[in-house]
């Protein structure tokens, strides 16, 4: 039964891998690559830790196991950041099929500023003032009906 | 058990072919860089498979190793994209 499920979970990680790298192909430009490789990839490497845990068995190597898998968990995410982050500041260009970019104009390259678009008082007022057109940041405390 | 091993190395290996496409291909660095992390991500589960195929438990230690060094090689590498240097992709 255990080995069963050991074969059935390191199949699966392989199939896991073979979609990351498939995506890592196919796909068109630097983040959609790293949405396929991160997640898929990162999935492949903790199914094949649990399949070594159930195959073992063994208190030590579950524990080892279970490292590994929270390492990964940590590590894949803080990776993917620092690479799309770098990435973007080094002008790799996007699809061309990408529909919104909204660091596009708000993100000052040469400072690594970061605008709202809010920051001198006319801008604010004005934002007030059409605030019903467009509710995407809540100024007003909502009232509890 | 024998035949799954046996097949799930031979996925495996494609998908490191499959990367390595892409590794060569790539247009730019960045592009490169993540490759290189799929395939250090595939090297760990390969390990992880020949641990189970040859039973030996202290494979476990390699894949930590390898998925450490792997982390610590991409924010290398982000850190030298973002502050410059001399890139030729």
């Amino acid at each position: 039964m255990i080995e069963i499920l050991t074969m059935i979970t390191m199949l699966g990680s392989a199939l896991f891998m073979l979609l990351a790298a498939l995506g890592i192909l196919r796909l068109p430009d630097l983040p959609t690559r790293m949405h396929a490789s991160t997640k898929a990839g990162a999935l492949g490497a903790i199914l094949v830790m649990f399949a070594v845990s159930l195959h073992f068995a063994d208190g030590v190597v579950v524990a080892k196991s279970i490292a590994v898998i929270l390492f990964i968990l940590i590590t894949a995410p803080v990776a993917a950041h620092a690479i799309g982050r770098a990435g973007y500041f080094v002008g790799v260009p996007l699809w061309e099929g990408t529909v919104k970019d909204e660091l596009k104009e708000r993100y000052d390259p040469e400072t690594h500023r970061l605008y709202s678009g809010l920051e001198t008082p006319e801008q604010l007022e004005a934002y007030k003032k059409n605030l019903d057109m467009k509710p995407r940041i809540r100024l007003k405390s909502k009232k509890k009906s | 058990m024998d035949i799954v091993i046996k097949i799930t190395f031979a996925i495996m290996g494609l998908a490191i072919l499959v990367v390595f496409v892409r590794l060569v291909k790539g247009p730019t660095l960045p592009d490169r860089v993540v490759a290189l992390e799929l395939v250090a991500s595939i090297m760990v589960g390969f390990i992880g498979v020949h641990a189970i195929s040859t039973d030996k438990a202290s494979f476990i230690d390699v894949a930590i190793v390898l998925a450490l060094t792997a982390f610590l090689a991409a924010i290398g590498f982000a850190r030298f994209l973002e502050r410059g240097g001399p890139r030729h992709d």
